[in-house]
């Protein structure tokens, strides 16, 4: 089985969020609903000298973050009722919206917060790596959309190879021991794993409750 | 401080934490149950499932899977983004049933060769159908600002404007119209409206911008009167960096939220970081913000604090000096006013040179050290002649200013010494170095516009043409005061352009107030204009007889709200459309499409509307020339720019097929054919050269009228200007500007809700700052300046300089103007003080400002 996934370049990224709207558009998702995500993150601080002047060791960098079609899907796991499915033919996985009951277990499992509740149809859904168009031969709509070229889809063992420095982590996502991303990510030079910072935006990556505070 | 241990979680933790809200908001509705599994069976089937996983890989589910849906055989139809940030990129869009169902953007051809629209371009589905869409004309019954309206039909709204537009002209000339600044169409057909008034007289208008007004007002002065912000004669494109710069030093300039777009300058400025580093290069990126531009690049970033550019300036070129880098033979040959050697007999003996100032010797008598810079600035002394060293030892560096540093008090002073710090060195118009200006624009245009009068180069207006009408222009800053007190203003005191002396007879005033002010497109009659509640204050002053306000847009803006005639349009994307390249990115490209969708209610191609109001004034065969707007299209394209610039277009049979036609341009250095040989190619200043001291403005000095102690400076010294460095007191104790956003370009745009979702409204401001007032991230807070008042969310982040806070421009005003005036909105020019630059009568407040933050 080939195993596609995407590979994002946190040097190129300037967190635009212009995947996370062309996925919007596409996808046809509204405010409160969002497949991909992205992470703006930063650390260190500014500090005063007595003349007022300032030094900074700042660092900040974004993280686009989609489904990242793992190898051993927690969500897939999880469901209770067999509605994820991951293809055998490209590895991409993806919710059975016709099959799916709600039970939310996939949005609990998942390491990454991918698949998300939406309450108007009472089922959960998620990032599908646009495999309509990926069966047409098309990439998927964010890989298209982004303006600086950060991001490429692909089987992800050739995408590795042609990074042989990429990593599959960098904060904040979580470690990819345990199910295995298909990620592959060009990290910028203060983007590890375990970069100390905070995300700022987690109003603009969350649902409707953060919205509408 | 934010990033203090106690607040780094587990990557795991955040990243779950980040999506709490919307999983207890889900956890609350037991909704499970209606697929016969009660939330507490949910709970224990999926720790079940994650305990049959930890033992062995579960089975793959294939009795779920299904085939991916063939994609549907949807219309395709092509279009641009047609708003200001200069970027015109390319919509493809997925239409059925004559409905837009998606966007694609340009995916034709190279990669690198696209037209990508960005976060907002892919947003365009939800203006065209947004709920909010102007869809009838109407009229205001409602006291003016109150954003009262009745339906009207065409007829009617078309009755009125003729009307009012007779009265105007019959009472006060054609003088009392105004069109006003608008960039919301940007559109070979689409801002129009110059053409139509034209063959009834014409109007006054604008000079200068909002995006660039003291540095294009004063730039002239130092590099010659053909200087403009938007060539590649006066500025080098980011690829002459990306091909053979070794130091890019940017003063106030992010093309991650600035140009955002794929076709955009963004997409050039990366490939040149890569290009420059990738030889071991080095960026600096100097700004009182961490801006998107730095993003994985954080070293990149050189704190200032906003608004002393020119101190930065001074300083490093008194290292220059003090380290004998200055070219000296560059700056006797190419220069004026560098030293007492160099200036015009006017000045000389007087120590009004630029090397006097820095020096110590100049009016101030104070030397430009690093320790002098050092507190102004917010720049550590060391750092300033760290980067001092790295200017003089590189072999071409490119010192680009971006246009937020100008859109200050003292930008007149400002744009030019950035440029300063090149000349200083002798490091213009050479390979791989720029001139101090922003990043060169392209030099080709492949269509053109319909245009706004038929006379030739040399005045001749053919038989049947329009002839252009009044010829007077108003900086742009100027309208309000210009509606309040216009026929007090003149050139000397107010700036007024009159290149045909038709104020000769009027003392050089106004002969008239503005009476008519004709809005299309456009919001900055408040919301990007300044000073909102002083707007207010005028407008609503004014009574009905003396004042109309036609608004002409597809949403209701904050401006329109202020419409006594609101017409609705059609966006391009409902129409035959056509449109080159923006003025930003470095290709050339036209576009022509056609309608994605029926246009919705009652809304019609502007075209078509200012053709029955000609017909109205029995100029129709004027203003058409006999052709449909479709025909325009055809004819402008037919007559492209393509054979002058030696490129060779798709006729129109084929260019309707394939929509796009697109090519790269090749790299250009600012000022080389004055570098190469300044003879044969003098600049447009009275010496021929560059004039670092400006005879002109000191004469302009003398002879112009100020309210203050403000003044014209002939050299790019540092002060801190109306609101600027200094300015802080007890009531205000904070530097405060506005800065442009993903959310929006300016203000279009402002009004969609997925945008505002993933791109907030907040004020930034700096931990030392926030902890200081109690305000935590994420609290609501009150912005309060000399001029108003906004509530906000805050932002806490070391991202920004400390004492010194920063707002989004453009978000949308949302305030009751006849109660407490708060503006809920969050936007910035409720904070700006209406008071225009000194020389070009320009926004510079919109950057300058004093302010207090009070949690909410």
């Amino acid at each position: 089985m080939a195993q596609y996934g995407f590979l994002f370049d946190s040097t190129r990224c300037t967190g635009c969020r212009t995947c996370m709207l062309a996925c919007k558009d596409y996808k046809d998702l509204d405010q409160s609903h969002a497949f991909r995500k992205v992470y703006d993150f930063e650390g260190g601080s500014v500090t005063a000298a007595e003349d007022g002047s300032v030094t900074s060791d700042v660092f900040m960098y974004h993280v686009s973050a989609a489904c990242n079609h793992c190898a051993n899907p927690a969500c897939l796991e999880a469901c209770p009722v067999g509605a994820v499915v991951k293809d055998e033919g490209n590895g991409l996985v993806y919710i059975n919206q016709d099959v799916c009951g709600g039970a939310r277990a996939c949005v609990d499992a998942c390491p990454y917060g991918v698949p998300i509740y939406f309450e108007d149809v009472k089922k959960a859904n998620k990032c599908d790596g646009c495999r309509d168009r990926v069966a047409a031969g098309l990439r998927p709509i964010c890989v298209e959309s982004c303006p600086l070229r950060a991001l490429d889809f692909g089987e992800i063992e050739e995408l590795r190879a042609a990074h042989p420095d990429a990593v599959d982590a960098i904060a904040p996502l979580p470690a990819g021991d345990a199910t295995g991303p298909s990620l592959c990510i060009i990290a910028a030079a203060t983007a590890t794993a375990d970069a100390k910072g905070v995300v700022t935006n987690e109003k603009t990556i969350a649902g409707d409750e953060a919205w509408a505070s | 401080m934010l990033n203090s241990e106690e607040h780094a979680v587990t990557r795991r933790n955040f990243v779950k934490g980040g999506f709490a809200g919307a999983v207890a908001t889900a956890g609350t509705l037991g909704a499970a149950s209606m697929f016969g599994c009660t939330p507490a069976e949910q709970s224990a089937s999926s720790s079940a499932a994650e305990e049959a996983s930890a033992s062995s890989a579960a089975e793959p589910a294939t009795s779920s899977a299904v085939e991916p849906a063939a994609l549907p055989q949807d219309e395709i139809h092509w279009s641009q983004c047609n708003v200001n940030c200069g970027g015109n990129c390319i919509f493809q869009w997925h239409s059925q049933d004559g409905k837009v169902q998606y966007m694609e953007t340009d995916n034709i051809g190279d990669d690198d060769l696209q037209g990508r629209a960005c976060l907002r371009g892919r947003s365009m589905r939800r203006w065209l159908n947004s709920p909010d869409r102007l869809l009838h004309p109407m009229k205001r019954v409602g006291e003016r600002g109150s954003g009262q309206f009745e339906e009207i039909t065409w007829d009617e709204a078309l009755q009125i404007l003729h009307d009012k537009l007779q009265y105007t002209i019959d009472t006060w000339g054609n003088q009392a119209i105004y069109n006003i600044y608008g960039t919301g169409m940007y559109a070979t057909t689409g801002r129009i409206q110059k053409r139509f008034l034209n063959c009834i007289g014409g109007c006054m208008d604008q000079r200068y911008d909002y995006s660039t007004h003291m540095l294009q007002a004063i730039m002239p002065y130092m590099y010659g009167s053909q200087f403009s912000p938007y060539d590649n004669v006066h500025a080098s494109s980011f690829s002459e960096a990306e091909a053979n710069s070794d130091l890019v030093v940017m003063f106030g300039n992010s093309p991650a939220e600035t140009r955002m777009g794929g076709a955009n300058a963004v997409w050039d400025y990366a490939k040149m970081r890569e290009g420059v580093m990738g030889r071991g290069g080095k960026i600096v990126s100097i700004d009182y913000r961490m801006n998107e531009s730095c993003s994985g690049h954080p070293e990149e970033w050189l704190p200032i604090r906003p608004g002393t550019d020119a101190a930065l300036a001074a300083a490093l070129i008194h290292e220059f000096i003090v380290d004998e880098k200055t070219d000296e033979e560059f700056l006797a040959k190419y220069c004026v006013g560098w030293n007492e050697d160099s200036m015009p007999e006017s000045a000389k003996g007087k120590n009004l040179s630029y090397y006097d100032y820095i020096m110590g010797a100049g009016y101030d008598m104070v030397e430009k050290t690093p320790e002098w810079a050092a507190p102004i600035t917010q720049i550590p002394a060391d750092k300033i002649r760290e980067l001092a060293k790295d200017l003089e030892n590189a072999k071409a560096p490119f010192v680009v200013q971006g246009w937020g540093s100008q859109r200050h008090t003292n930008g007149e002073e400002t744009a030019r010494a950035i440029c300063m710090i090149p000349i200083a060195l002798g490091k213009i118009g050479l390979p791989g170095t720029n001139t101090g200006q922003r990043e060169a624009e392209p030099p080709i245009y492949l269509v053109g516009s319909i245009p706004g009068n038929d006379a030739d180069a040399d005045g001749n207006v053919p038989e049947g043409g329009v002839a252009p009408g009044c010829s007077i222009l108003i900086p742009v800053y100027q309208w309000l005061n210009a509606v309040d007190h216009g026929t007090e203003m003149g050139v000397k005191n107010a700036g007024i352009l009159d290149p045909a002396g038709e104020l000769d007879d009027n003392d050089g005033k106004l002969k008239s107030n503005i009476h008519f002010i004709w809005n299309y497109a456009g919001n900055c009659i408040t919301n990007q204009h300044g000073d909102i509640n002083k707007v207010h204050e005028v407008l609503t002053s004014k009574p009905d007889d003396e004042l109309f306000i036609l608004v002409w847009d597809t949403v209701m803006t904050d401006s329109a709200k202020y419409a006594d005639l609101l017409l609705p349009d059609a966006m391009r994307s409902e129409q035959m459309n056509m449109q080159t390249q923006g003025y930003s990115e470095y290709w050339t490209m036209v576009t022509v499409g056609t309608a994605a969708q029926t246009p919705p209610g009652d809304c019609r191609s502007c075209y078509d509307v200012l053709s029955d109001l000609a017909d109205l004034f029995g100029k129709k065969a004027e203003f058409t020339q006999g052709r449909t707007h479709d025909e325009w299209v055809q004819h402008l394209y037919e007559n492209n720019g393509g054979e002058a610039a030696g490129i060779t277009m798709p006729n129109w049979e084929t260019i309707k097929e394939q929509a796009v036609f697109k090519q790269a341009v090749a790299p250009a250095i600012g000022l080389k054919a004055f570098r190469d040989d300044p003879e044969a190619n003098p600049l447009g200043t009275p010496s021929g050269k560059i004039e670092i001291y400006s005879e002109q403005l000191a004469q302009l000095n003398d002879e112009w009228e100020f309210e203050n102690d403000e003044r014209i400076h002939p050299i790019p010294d540092f002060h801190g200007g109306f609101q600027g460095y200094g300015s802080v007191n007890d009531e205000f104790p904070l530097y405060c500007s506005g800065f442009h956003h993903k959310s929006r370009t300016h203000s279009s745009f402002g009004f969609i809700p997925e945008l505002e979702q993933v791109a907030r409204q907040q004020v930034w401001i700096n931990p030392a700052d926030a902890e200081a007032r109690g305000v935590a991230m994420g609290d609501k807070v009150r912005v309060k300046s000399p001029a108003g008042e906004i509530e906000i969310e805050a932002l806490v982040t070391n991202r920004i300089i400390p004492g010194t806070i920063a707002i989004p421009q453009g978000a949308w005003h949302n305030a009751d103007m006849t109660g407490d005036k708060v503006d809920k909105g969050g936007c910035v020019n409720t904070l700006t003080t209406y008071h225009p630059s000194p020389y070009a009568k320009g926004n510079g407040p919109a950057h300058s400002m004093i302010a207090q933050v009070t949690k909410a």
